[in-house]
């Protein structure tokens, strides 16, 4: 089956996961992303690469966070963002999704980023829209967020260099989380030989083992040693479920304090996709302190953005 | 190709005969990735020039993105000293449409008002497509259109001239 | 109308024929097999050199979508896509709306296929009132007006009590019990089977043994009832281990498998292909592999086809919002013996799947060529290979992953009641 992402030329024409992303390319979206926190470094922080671009946030899911950052990155490129909440206009009058798609098509969209609560509707788009345009997956469903997953990647590049000789734990709610199912499809690529989830059996995912991952149950055995902890956030409808009875509890046996992190190698990074809850996954002590890279994740995640708009734009 | 191409040292030795008398304490020198800079990290050391050396890759500022995409290896771009109100030197290998020149002075003006941009360049080639002009030139060539003059270093830091494929 | 069928593969399992021979009808019924009748002239001759002879296919499940949900296919175009694939009677699960619950709305059902003359349609009744699994339906009212059995279609029924004293209320009459096996709170939200493919694509699951879970309690309860059941679309390399066992145990149970379960697997999602989001889900390549194997050595009797059409819009959304189904009464034949093909099961033991097997799980005199029987016939072409289009498909349904793939099995003629209702090349 031919990889939607692609162009017939085989250069990425969407990204909508990292999943089967040649090593080559993540590789490449991160040194672009290098030259990007060079331009946001600087005081005119625009480039004029996508200048005359209409590039549209197509958010069926709301995010101020995520919204913002893609708008910020596409406005440094020059580009002209539109930003459309859809939880509230036309979607809910009953407009089919494609419908929606096709409308804004013939505004003479270019880029459209959407977020979507269900897996594989940016896959839906990406399959349905002119040849010229392109998709980035800002998130959908359990399935992927492949921008996150990127610019945590580039994360621990940035501190820790070689990926081949790292440990890296994520914990949480893996079962409900894209963001975990990205970053361990980026780290695989790029050959991490030790990548652990940790959580309740209620919040592992049947089989994730074979995505190249150990499961432990365990935060204390999980947290062994490892080069990077990324927490990962819990919402409170888990509570609601019968998937956990309290975030004390939560807290109390998977929550990040100093305590548990000193299990960890002693320059260990703690990474997390925010927003925080503090008290539920991590401490403050932690979150605030020097391990956390938390603020760094998100000035990268800018220039990871720009990155991946402008190679998509360039294809 | 039956050209007979110039040795870039002699070229090199030219450059810095003309730019001497021009230099001052606050003169700054800006290379155009990558020829561009392996000739400015010469200059730079054969003129004594002051402030460190600028570094600058125009991918962001190309005016060919849409045909050819990013390019897949973007250098750093350095700029290590104030460009408001500095007379700056640009510094580039070959010289011939000028949109690489134009470019690079758009991208130096999204980091100041510069009080002058003057040109240096090995090859004046000809074939302008812009109304650019180098004010330093260490030779002329007539090179038919079709064929890419670059430069190119040695491991020992040679410079010399070749056509690409 | 005499008619005489000359010169193909005359193969009816149940009477263990499989050999070059003629077949004659007169008045709707087979008259003679092999040699004519003395005097026999006939008004129409079908040359079937190179085809087989078969009984008209029986399916155990194919959605008709009337009453209630004429947008997505009608009577007439779902019987027109039966007999074009071949399908001469055909059973269909009480969920339309209003669910088949009472008498008036089976009769009107029975009433509106019998003018089409097309196919013999046998409605399932609902097991309770509005499929509301609280009270029980008038099942004896509802046999007298045509029902072969008694189901819940897709809606779980929950409340163990409601189904024994179903069960027990259906033996009590000798009525077949058709029931999904699915646990419908380990199925809840779930669209894809829990493992390997779901957590990757990120699709909430429905895990295996929210079929065993329900298959053991159904056993159960046919151990304390002695009701006779059918279980309807096995999915479970697990489940049919437990009909196996059940089976030898002598309990009067039968299982189905839909045609799209015998052959695709969870891997052929993909990249969220609308087209593979069926119910119960398509399980694992072991699963797939178990059921395949069961249909061989007889623990599942018949295939079905499950036939479920969805209009085009219901399919072109997100994997998780558009609608679960796949159409499949022309696909009936093609993929049996695509399976027949690739299992090396003999044609005729094969054909007994979609010909006896159903007939004797619907409590017909079916599925046969006896003489003296109604002549419900098919004749195809086991060489062709066709491909699946759209535009070649009779059905309303045009949803199924198998779109664009060449599958053997070309059906040139159908016949019921000894009447051709469908001839190939005539459109």
């Amino acid at each position: 089956m031919r990889n939607p992402q692609l162009n017939d030329k085989g250069e990425l024409q969407h990204l909508l996961t990292i999943e089967g992303l040649p090593r080559e390319t993540l590789t490449h979206i991160l040194d672009t992303a290098t030259s990007f926190v060079g331009v946001t470094a600087r005081e005119v922080k625009k480039v004029p690469l996508l200048r005359g671009k209409s590039v549209f946030n197509l958010f069926f899911e709301n995010s101020t966070r995520t919204r913002t950052t893609f708008e910020i990155a596409a406005k440094r490129l020059s580009a002209d963002v539109i930003n459309l909440n859809i939880a509230v206009s036309s979607h809910t009058k009953g407009e089919t999704l494609l419908d929606t798609v096709d409308n804004l098509s013939a505004m003479h969209a270019d880029m459209f980023v959407v977020r979507h609560a269900q897996s594989g509707a940016p896959h839906l788009i990406a399959r349905h829209v002119a040849s010229h345009l392109h998709v980035v997956n800002a998130g959908d469903g359990r399935h992927a967020h492949p921008t996150q997953g990127l610019l945590d990647l580039y994360t621990i590049r940035h501190f820790k260099r070689d990926f081949t000789r790292l440990s890296v734990a994520i914990v949480g709610d893996v079962l409900h989380s894209r963001v975990a199912r990205s970053l361990i499809h980026a780290l695989t690529i790029m050959g991490t030989p030790d990548i652990r989830v940790i959580g309740p059996m209620t919040l592992i995912p049947s089989g994730v083992e074979k995505l190249g991952v150990t499961v432990f149950h365990d935060l204390e055995q999980g947290l062994r040693d490892v080069d990077v902890v990324v927490m990962l956030r819990l919402q409170s409808e888990r509570m609601r479920g019968a998937l956990l009875p309290s975030a004390q509890e939560f807290f109390k046996y998977y929550g990040l304090t100093p305590e548990k992190l000193a299990l960890a190698k002693p320059d260990a990074i703690v990474m997390h996709p925010g927003p925080l809850n503090r008290g539920v996954e991590i401490d403050s002590a932690v979150a605030d302190g020097s391990h956390a890279v938390i603020l760094s994740q998100v000035t990268f995640g800018i220039a990871v953005r720009m990155a991946v708009m402008s190679i998509l734009a360039g294809n | 190709m039956t050209l007979v191409l110039p040795d870039p040292e002699t070229l090199c030795a030219e450059l810095i005969r003309q730019l001497k008398p021009h230099v001052t304490a606050d003169t700054a020198l800006v290379g155009v990735h990558t020829g561009g800079v392996w000739l400015a990290e010469r200059l730079h050391s054969a003129l004594g020039i002051a402030l460190p050396l600028g570094l600058l890759d125009i991918s962001f500022y190309r005016d060919d993105f849409e045909k050819t995409g990013l390019h897949p290896q973007i250098k750093p771009t350095q700029i290590p000293f104030e460009v408001d109100g500095r007379h700056i030197v640009l510094v580039d290998d070959v010289l011939y449409t000028g949109r690489t020149v134009r470019g690079a002075m758009n991208e130096l003006f999204d980091y100041g008002r510069p009080a002058s941009i003057s040109l240096a360049v090995l090859i004046d080639r000809g074939g302008r497509e812009l109304p650019v002009a180098a004010q330093y030139v260490g030779a002329k060539l007539e090179i038919p259109p079709g064929h890419m003059l670059v430069l190119d270093r040695d491991d020992h830091g040679k410079l010399r001239l070749k056509f690409d494929a | 109308m005499k008619i005489h069928i000359k010169n193909g593969r005359l193969i009816d399992p149940a009477n263990n024929i499989d050999t070059r021979s003629d077949l004659f009808i007169t008045a709707g019924k087979v008259a003679a097999v092999g040699k004519g009748p003395g005097g026999f002239s006939a008004n129409r001759v079908i040359d079937a050199a190179g085809l087989i002879v078969c009984p008209g296919l029986i399916d155990l499940s194919a959605r008709l979508r009337e009453p209630g949900f004429e947008y997505k296919a009608t009577l007439e175009s779902e019987m027109l896509a039966a007999v074009a694939g071949g399908v001469t009677s055909l059973a269909c699960p009480p969920d339309t709306e209003p669910p088949l619950d009472e008498p008036g709305l089976v009769e009107m059902l029975k009433h509106r296929a019998k003018t089409l003359n097309l196919a013999h349609v046998y409605p399932i009744g609902a097991l309770t009132v509005g499929l509301a699994g609280e009270q029980l339906t008038e099942m004896a009212e509802l046999r007298d007006a045509g029902c072969v059995g008694f189901s819940h279609a897709d809606v779980p029924l929950q409340d163990n009590q409601v189904l024994w004293r179903a069960m027990q209320y259906a033996a009590t009459f000798g009525f077949c019990v058709w029931l999904r096996p699915q646990d419908g709170y380990l199925a809840k939200d779930g669209v894809a089977h829990d493992g390997e493919v779901a957590t990757r694509l990120g699709l909430p699951g429905i895990p295996a043994f929210a079929e065993t879970i329900a298959v053991a309690t159904i056993i159960e309860l046919m151990r304390a009832t002695g009701a006779r059941v059918h279980l309807c679309r096995l999915s479970t390399r697990e489940g049919v281990a437990m009909v196996r066992a059940a089976k030898r145990d002598g309990l009067p149970l039968s299982c189905d498998v839909g045609i799209h379960h015998a052959h695709l697997s969870e891997m052929d999602l993909g990249y969220f292909d609308s087209h593979c989001h069926l119910r119960p889900p398509l399980r694992s390549g072991r699963d797939r592999d178990a059921l395949r194997e069961g249909l061989k050595d007889g623990t599942i009797d018949a295939l079905c086809s499950d036939h479920a059409p969805v209009d085009e819009d219901s399919k072109l959304l997100p994997f998780g919002e558009s609608e679960a189904g796949a159409t499949g009464l022309e696909l009936l034949l093609p993929l049996t013996l695509k399976w027949a093909l690739e299992m090396k099961v003999p044609l005729a033991q094969a054909l007994l799947r979609i010909t006896q097997e159903p007939a004797r799980i619907l409590g017909l005199n079916a599925g046969h060529l006896s003489e003296g029987h109604t002549a419900d016939v098919c004749i195809f072409d086991a060489e062709h290979y066709g491909k699946v289009t759209a535009a070649a498909l009779k059905s309303q349904g045009k949803n199924t992953p198998f779109l664009g793939i060449e599958l053997p099995g070309k059906v040139r003629y159908t016949l019921v009641q000894g009447q051709v209702v469908y001839e190939a090349g005539t459109g």
